[in-house]
């Protein structure tokens, strides 16, 4: 009996063993998303919601195929993935090569190729075909990330050759969201310390030029801050990395009475410079430590020297890069964005008025179809990149909160389907996913919300788009498809 | 194996991550929505359009219910600077407009300077361009879509029924940095009254302002009405005014002050009403309305004349023998002559100075002496009061002052109409200082006594007098607005004012002055059927030749109208004073001119007097 309908019963489980947690989310997330298309690009001689003329009627359109897209997909063996995950990479590079060259000048960017009526964007298919080669490679026979240099390499290569291509189109913002697979590398192996050093650099930056003043000793308080941070950092990576109670005590003692008399004099009216205060202070706890090493060299030691070194410098060549390199434009931009500077006409129009869209929603917002600063179009891109400015203003607090909420159950649902796989390929193709979700909702929405640089990324499921839906949806039942089978795979 | 679980575990790391952004985000909304108000505000600048709905200014209508003051819409170009895009077209709007690119470019620099136009800001609606035409504004209407951030203010500006009475009725102007100030009401680019009762019943006229909720959008575009209008404040009209003044009585009087600089002041003295009020030269009210406002109103300033002077309620002249009346009351009063009490006139009054008179009987007692305007009467009865024994001459004068300050003179009557002079009485301090301490008595300022010297009263100070001598004794305060719609007048309008005289001696003054129309100085006043009172008067001036004056009332026994008339350098009172005060009596009494004078009426028309006034038009 079992055996003559193995066929029809493969069938049956898919559907039967599929995460149904997941699709419902999904749906929800898309329809949520329509339903603001339609709010967002809502005009007062407005036609249906379901219209082909609107923006939601096509983004219904588009959801509709993007269904038969992901059906077809789940109907598909889940081999296939695997077994063509480097073909379909390849196809997609070569298309992504090609666009460059064909694809029409939209507002200086090349990313778009018109097939008739349609326009579509393969650097969102990049993403899927990026996982899925990621993934084969994960997979492939005894690999480990931190086996060898040549694996990261290859890994890297895989990353960063959509990069590269997105960025020749000239969509910065596309090309960005592959950098979250560090994500993917992290869990794979990558040292956690990758990580953590780029999330310093970040802070460092962000800290280091947000705060030019006051002065303390002397020096920009964002400098002031971020040297503060070095010598914590210091500090507590020889307590809880380096482990090494004794010297750690020491340095730190050292830090308190230096800190301490250097605080009695200022107030005495002897100000010390502060860059020369934190210099000879790390200085003397880098040359300490180096010393104390000297008798038993041990590799935590010399990365603590070292992840304090580097901070230093880091901390200085960004304020050189910042006031020399960069054009006054770009510094405007970065300052428009970390709020230095309010700029209501130029840079910050977009970030000051999704505020204002935003800001104005209260806790429960104005209702659906009432907001008046994203159907007045004061917003721009109000619906696709700010497409979650409609979401704040009309359903205020509540809503905003209440996607931000599904979008975080939808995405640790992935994370734990992606813990859950029993083969490298799926488990890596999952974290693919979830990395790329995490990037594009936080910059979205911290765009929107004014918190980090204007990057033109779609909000998954949300912002108007058939590329960008089809995109996420090809993820998503990809995804689906391969954890549907999870038990039938026998390693 | 066991690596692998460590490894697993970091979807804790990742997943916090993602929990801590969220988290983060949570917070910046909750600030962003529920903390902070500011973007609320913002978002309501922002979209929405509040449009100022101008009521429509108080209609002025006359005592006979003939409306004179209407409104006439108009159309004001109005925009948001920040909504006009950098890329408008100019060269269509010029055409549209009808003007030239450097007039554009002219209006542009004025809105934008800050002394010009104090109110501007880049985010509230200025005015480019007032007074738009009825075809301006139709083709500027249906362009309107080509310039966003531009919409057209419908406002209603002034048009009159008359081209007098300019100086009663005044006009409408923008209102400046002081108005905005002042007044709450008011925005840069509102109108306000100047002038006249337009600026005394500015805040009866003008009503509320209404507001219209309009949304736009980030282009400025408008996008319909707020909810439907729901949140509108509908404006509320201004309230109609009913004048006391007669507007044909007013235009026969500038029709016979035609060539002549001065005033006519007729009340009605039961009521304190004005029924005309003429200052001459006058001018259209017209004439301030609309585009050419600006420079109709600079060539008025400019004219040597001085047509926007309101003579009526400004000038300040010697009232001259107009003011006997007032010197018989006090001396009746003050028990310094009876009626039957006489005082020797040789051609004048002849006591260590002299005062010139003319040919009359002598000696002469008060009614006679105001039939034939005695100078030495008054002059003599003057020297009494001030001299009297056991007082001293500054004692007297003060009382002497008080009573003519309680008939109406040297203080602002308090007319309805702004811009009123004082006048001019001394007192004692005055003349003590004015003769440096010296001692001084009833000679040394002798003058007053017949209006002349230091006494300076308006015209409609003169009339007061005249109303209260009709009344026999009493005034309202003259008031050129009966009523205004849904309210009442000021209550200082409704209070009886009497002067601490005597009613019988009021009586006698009246008995003289009809005397002086039966067979004095005023026999041009005596018109058949009306018993008409009189007084002339003729003032000396330092500007040439006698001012001609006359107050008079009809009728004798039931007064109607109380008439003052003032005309510049004109000469004698009975040439100029008599004729056009008696015009006004007869034309307000019997609604015509007899046809026996209408050569009278023909005499003052064509004269003119204007030439006598030194004053040369260049």
């Amino acid at each position: 009996m079992e055996l003559k309908n193995t066929k029809a019963t493969a069938n049956v489980s898919v559907f039967h063993s599929l995460d149904w947690f997941t699709i419902i989310l999904y749906l929800l997330l898309v329809t949520a998303g329509a339903i603001s298309i339609y709010a967002a690009s809502y005009d007062f001689d407005h036609a249906s919601m379901f219209s082909f003329e609107e923006f939601s009627g096509k983004q219904f359109m588009w959801i509709g195929l993007g269904l038969i897209l992901g059906l077809s997909i789940l109907l598909l063996d889940y081999r296939i993935y695997e077994a063509y995950a480097y073909p379909i990479y390849g196809i997609v590079i070569l298309l992504l090569l090609l666009t460059i060259f064909i694809a029409p000048d939209v507002k200086g960017s090349r990313s778009w190729i018109v097939l008739g009526p349609v326009s579509l964007q393969p650097a969102e298919f990049g993403k899927f075909a990026t996982a899925l080669a990621l993934g084969k490679l994960f997979s492939s026979y005894n690999f480990a990330l931190n086996a060898n240099k040549t694996n990261y390499y290859r890994a890297l290569m895989i990353i960063f050759m959509p990069i590269i291509l997105i960025l020749l189109q000239k969509e910065t913002g596309s090309a960005l969201v592959y950098f979250s697979l560090i994500f993917v590398l992290y869990r794979e192996g990558m040292s956690g310390l990758v990580l953590f050093s780029v999330l310093c650099a970040v802070v460092y930056f962000v800290v280091a030029v947000k705060f030019a003043d006051p002065l303390i000793l002397g020096i920009p308080m964002g400098e002031f801050t971020v040297l503060l941070i070095i010598s914590l950092i210091f500090c507590c990576m020889l307590l809880f990395y380096c482990r090494d109670i004794i010297i750690a005590r020491n340095v730190i003692f050292f830090f308190a009475i230096y800190g301490i008399v250097v605080t009695v004099l200022s107030f005495c009216g002897i100000t010390l410079n502060g860059i020369i205060f934190f210099l000879s202070m790390l200085g003397v706890g880098i040359i300490y430590v180096a010393i104390a090493m000297l008798r038993h060299p041990v590799q935590k030691f010399l990365t603590t020297i070292a992840f304090a070194c580097i901070g230093i410098l880091f901390l200085f060549s960004v304020n050189y890069a910042f006031n020399n390199v960069l054009q006054p434009h770009q510094q405007n931009r970065i300052k428009v964005t970390l709020g230095i500077v309010e700029d209501l006409r130029g840079v910050g129009y977009n970030v000051n008025q999704s505020k204002i869209a935003i800001g104005s929603g209260g806790i429960i917002g104005k209702g659906f179809l009432n907001g008046t600063q994203t159907k007045l179009k004061y917003v721009p891109e109000q619906h696709t990149d700010f497409i979650y400015c409609t979401i704040g203003e009309e359903e205020g607090f509540i809503g905003a909160v209440g996607v931000l909420v599904l979008f975080t159950i939808f995405i640790l649902r992935i994370l734990h389907i992606a813990e859950r796989q029993r083969t490298a390929f799926g488990r890596v193709y999952a974290y693919c996913v979830v990395s790329y979700m995490i990037f594009h909702l936080g910059i979205n929405i911290g765009m929107v919300l004014g918190l980090c640089p204007v990057i033109g990324i779609p909000l998954p499921f949300f912002s108007y788009g058939g590329s960008s839906l089809w995109g996420f949806t090809i993820l998503i039942f990809i995804l689906l498809r391969i954890d549907a089978s999870r038990k039938e795979r026998r390693d | 194996m066991r690596k692998d679980y460590n490894l697993s575990k970091r979807r804790y790391v990742i997943g916090g991550f993602l929990c801590l952004l969220v988290i983060i985000f949570i917070i910046r909304l909750f600030d962003l929505q529920v903390k902070q108000d500011k973007y609320k505000d913002s978002a309501i600048s922002n979209a929405f359009l509040k449009r100022v709905i101008y009521p429509a200014r108080g209609l002025v209508y006359d005592r006979e219910g003939r409306l004179v003051v209407f409104n006439q819409p108009a159309y004001d170009v109005m925009l948001i600077p920040k909504d006009v895009g950098s890329d408008i077209d100019s060269v269509a709007l010029c055409e549209v407009l009808g003007i030239t690119r450097e007039e554009l470019q002219q209006k542009w620099a004025d809105m934008k300077d800050p002394r010009r136009n104090p109110g501007y800001s880049a985010y509230t609606p200025q005015k480019l361009i007032s007074h738009l035409s009825q075809e301006d504004f139709g083709r500027l209407q249906e362009k309107l879509y080509m310039f966003p951030g531009f919409f057209i203010q419908k406002r209603t500006i002034r048009e009159y029924n008359t081209s007098g009475a300019a100086n009663i009725l005044g006009n409408i102007r923008e209102v400046n940095a002081n108005d905005v100030d002042r007044d709450d009401y008011y925005r840069s680019g509102d109108y306000t009254g100047d002038l006249g009762i337009e600026k005394s019943y500015e805040v009866a006229l003008r009503g509320h302002k209404g507001i219209e909720i309009l949304m736009k959008d980030a282009h400025g575009r408008i996008k319909g009405k707020y909810e439907d209008g729901k949140h509108d404040i509908a404006p509320e009209s201004g309230r109609n005014l009913t004048l006391s003044i007669d507007m044909q009585l007013q235009e026969y009087g500038e029709s016979l002050m035609k060539g002549k600089i001065g005033a006519i002041v007729a009340i009605e003295p039961a009521t304190g009403e004005i029924l005309c009020l003429v200052s001459s030269p006058n001018y259209d009210p017209s004439l301030l309305v609309g585009k050419e406002r600006g420079k109709n109103y600079a060539s008025l300033v400019r004219d040597p004349f001085k047509p926007l002077y309101d003579r009526a309620i400004q000038g300040a002249y010697p009232p001259g023998s107009t003011f006997k009346p007032t010197q018989g009351l006090i001396f009746l009063q003050e028990g310094v002559v009876t009626t039957s009490t006489m005082y020797p006139c040789s051609h004048g009054y002849v006591n260590g100075l002299r005062v010139g008179c003319h040919g009359h009987a002598s000696p002469i007692a008060l009614k006679p002496a105001l039939q034939t305007s005695c100078n030495a009467y008054f002059c003599w009865g003057f020297k009494h009061f001030i001299d009297k024994k056991g007082t001293k001459p500054s004692q007297q004068f003060e009382k002497w002052k008080n009573y003519i300050v309680e008939m109406g003179y040297g203080y602002k009557l308090g007319v309805d109409l702004p811009g009123e002079s004082r006048g001019f009485i001394p007192n004692s301090d005055f003349y003590s200082k004015s003769f440096r301490g010296a001692n001084w008595s009833g000679n040394s300022i002798i003058s007053v006594s017949i209006g002349q010297g230091e006494v300076l009263a308006t015209p409609l100070q003169i009339a007061n007098l005249c109303a209260t001598i009709a009344n026999r004794g009493w005034y309202y305060t003259p008031h050129v607005v009966k009523s205004i719609s849904d309210s009442v007048i000021d209550n200082k309008y409704r209070t009886k004012h009497t002067p601490n005289i005597k009613r019988e001696y009021y009586e006698q003054i009246a008995e003289g002055m009809r005397m002086a129309v039966l067979g004095g100085t005023c026999r041009g006043a005596n018109l058949p059927g009306i018993e008409v009172c009189g007084k002339t008067g003729t003032a000396q001036n330092p500007h040439g030749k006698d001012h001609s004056a006359f107050i008079g009332f009809a009728p004798y026994n039931d007064p109607k109208i109380a008439v003052a008339v003032y005309v510049e350098n004109a000469g004698f009172g009975a040439t100029y004073g008599v004729p056009i005060g008696s015009l006004i009596i007869e034309k307000y009494l019997n609604g015509e001119i007899s046809s026996a004078r209408k050569s009278v009426e023909e005499r003052m028309w064509n004269s003119n007097t204007i030439i006598s006034s030194g004053v040369k038009k260049h």
